[in-house]
């Protein structure tokens, strides 16, 4: 009880003031005083051969892909995770939703909306209502012999088949997806279309958490400003979006926090308003984030910090 | 059909480049040695040796079209009749075999990857290694000894019992007959689907797809329902059909060793006896077992995979 109160627990705090490690945005909120999501101390690790060793002698030790990340959502506001491509991001995602390959040790603690989840716990929230929905990356993550429509409406779920059509129904309406589009298979739709109907997969589930996992890869900056407007009023309608990028300028335009997230850490997780000069960003590494973005001249040396991207 | 054809060509051309004399498989051993030069080059000369290839071809082809496949010399009966009773059997034989290893791959296939790395999983492998070692012949004669011999259960071959007249023949004596044979060639076909189903079961289970119907809160074997099974099914079709051409040449062996009289111990008995018509007959009805299996398979892609229809539609 009192680890809860530590942990999840919430007094009022002003934005400027720090807790948990991270500093809030605009329009964070602690709903009924705890975050939506709350991830302390994880660690994700593979058991995996010594690389170097001789063949025969290779000893098996532990490698942390993800070492003692913190991170944490709050409702109403979309927080990036941005970081380089290839540094473990997409496990942090699975890690947060409790899909583990079998091999992978994980320890730490994910708090969602109040509850200590274990990974039982988190596979009973996963696309439920109220729960934990994932919005992938590309057309991949849908079953290429399946019509979009049916796909969309989900197998296994409460409701009945007639309620869950009507539901897709809506959901596709207000996204501008015609009826034929859910007749389609998914080597049918173009990148637009596939985008609104892994969205509206997620939104199936009415869920409360989004994790979206680049969910705007080969977009434009300004077209994938406009494809996160959807995240956008998720938000404004109380939910908490986990953005997960590599594009630090789209980050910055459409988040109200990013999280830096830097060799299996969150080294830095502040309001995107902090962004605005490198005082006050506070890890080197976010300062040479900083100093690499275009309006400020790619300058990657400054600080000691590695280049970033 | 350009393939069949090509099939018939090289077939007919080894079989005229073989050192098989027309007179002498016709007439026989004594009688070829105590005959005339003068009668022989006359026999020679009404079997057609100096027409040239390509019009005797054509003059085969064409009976064989109209289903005059000529005459078995070994059985003694036109070729085609010959071929239509084994065929009978073959066919049974290897349908038995086909669906057998096929489902029971398939299942065990799907139930090892989902269990990767369990004792179930290592069972599975364990059983598919050995088998795939294993050739189907010694099979046979394992399965003859413990089953026919020392337990008792099953006849040690032919296709209907010894003594009994073909009219009093039942179904369950054939069936009977046919157990132990298509059992050796199910247990042999199980190894290599499960393995391939295996691999491809596990890739499609660590697919996006499947990661994402996870995601949505489906569980393994939910998944597996909803969309691993559907995506399983190509694969295995191409599996399954291209198993037919390998059952096919392991009923060959396995029949000679049931003496069970199929195509398979017909093709062998062609082949040692110079039994040219039926040889040559029985290699053209194969390939075309084989290619049809093969084509079947392609309308059934297109019937599965909405990819390869439309991919098929618009190119028309």
């Amino acid at each position: 009880m009192q680890q809860r109160d530590r942990l999840a627990g919430h007094g009022p705090h002003g934005n400027a003031e720090k807790h948990h490690r991270h500093r809030h945005g605009p329009t964070s909120r602690h709903d009924q005083g705890h975050h939506l999501l709350q991830v302390s101390n994880l660690s994700v690790g593979f058991r995996m051969y010594d690389v170097d060793a001789p063949f025969l002698s290779a000893e098996q030790h532990m490698v942390n892909v993800i070492d003692d990340l913190g991170i944490s959502v709050h409702s109403g506001e979309i927080i990036a995770v941005v970081g380089a491509s290839g540094s473990g991001k997409t496990l942090l995602a699975d890690s947060v939703m409790g899909l583990f390959e079998p091999n992978a040790a994980v320890y730490g603690e994910v708090w969602f909306d109040g509850q200590r989840m274990d990974a039982e716990a988190l596979s009973a929230v996963r696309g439920r209502a109220g729960g934990i929905s994932l919005v992938p990356q590309s057309v991949s993550h849908l079953d290429p012999l399946m019509r979009v429509g049916k796909q969309v409406e989900g197998f296994g779920k409460q409701g009945s088949r007639e309620e869950r059509r009507a539901k897709r129904r809506a959901l596709f309406e207000r996204y501008g997806l015609g009826e034929d589009v859910a007749q389609l298979y998914p080597h049918e739709l173009s990148g637009g279309m596939a985008r609104r109907v892994l969205l509206c997969c997620a939104l199936m589930d009415d869920p409360k958490l989004i994790i979206a996992d680049e969910p705007t890869p080969g977009l434009d900056l300004d077209l994938a400003v406009a494809a996160l407007d959807d995240f956008r009023a998720f938000s404004d309608e109380g939910g908490g979006v986990l953005l997960i990028t590599h594009d630090i300028e789209l980050a910055l335009r459409v988040a109200d926090r990013v999280a830096v997230f830097k060799d299996g850490t969150v080294v830095e997780e502040t309001a995107v308003a902090n962004f605005a000069s490198p005082d006050l960003l506070e890890h080197p590494f976010s300062r040479a984030l900083w100093h690499a973005l275009p309006e400020h001249g790619f300058d990657v040396t400054p600080d000691g910090g590695d280049a970033p991207c | 059909m350009l393939l069949l054809l090509a099939v018939s060509i090289i077939v007919f051309a080894l079989v005229s480049l073989s050192p098989i004399d027309p007179v002498q498989a016709n007439v026989g051993q004594s009688a070829y040695l105590n005959m005339s030069p003068e009668k022989r080059a006359a026999l020679a000369e009404y079997w057609g040796s100096n027409v040239p290839l390509w019009e005797r071809y054509f003059n085969w082809i064409s009976a064989f079209l109209q289903g005059d496949m000529g005459t078995s010399l070994r059985y003694n009966a036109p070729v085609a009749q010959v071929i239509a009773t084994r065929a009978a059997n073959t066919l049974l034989l290897m349908l038995v075999a086909w669906v057998v290893s096929g489902v029971l791959g398939f299942a065990l296939g799907v139930v090892a990857a989902m269990k990767r790395g369990s004792w179930v999983d290592k069972l599975v492998k364990g059983y598919c290694f050995v088998l795939a070692a294993t050739p189907a012949f010694w099979i046979g004669l394992v399965f003859l000894i413990v089953f026919a011999v020392w337990l008792g259960w099953f006849p040690v071959g032919f296709s209907v019992p010894i003594g009994k007249s073909a009219a009093d023949v039942t179904i369950v004596d054939a069936l009977h007959h046919l157990v132990l044979p298509a059992l050796t060639l199910s247990v042999v076909g199980v190894a290599n689907i499960a393995m391939h189903t295996r691999e491809k079961a596990i890739d499609v289970m660590e697919s996006d797809y499947i990661r994402f119907a996870r995601a949505r809160g489906l569980t393994p074997w939910q998944a597996l329902r909803a969309h691993g099974l559907r995506n399983l099914l190509l694969p295995a079709i191409t599996l399954q059909f291209a198993s037919i051409s390998e059952i096919f040449g392991g009923s060959v062996l396995v029949e000679q060793v049931f003496s069970y009289p199929g195509l398979g111990q017909a093709a062998v008995t062609a082949g040692l006896g110079s039994d040219v018509a039926l040889l040559a007959a029985i290699a053209v009805f194969s390939a075309a077992l084989v290619f049809v299996g093969n084509l079947i398979a392609n309308i059934l892609y297109g019937v599965v995979d909405p990819r390869i229809r439309k991919g098929e539609g618009s190119h028309v």
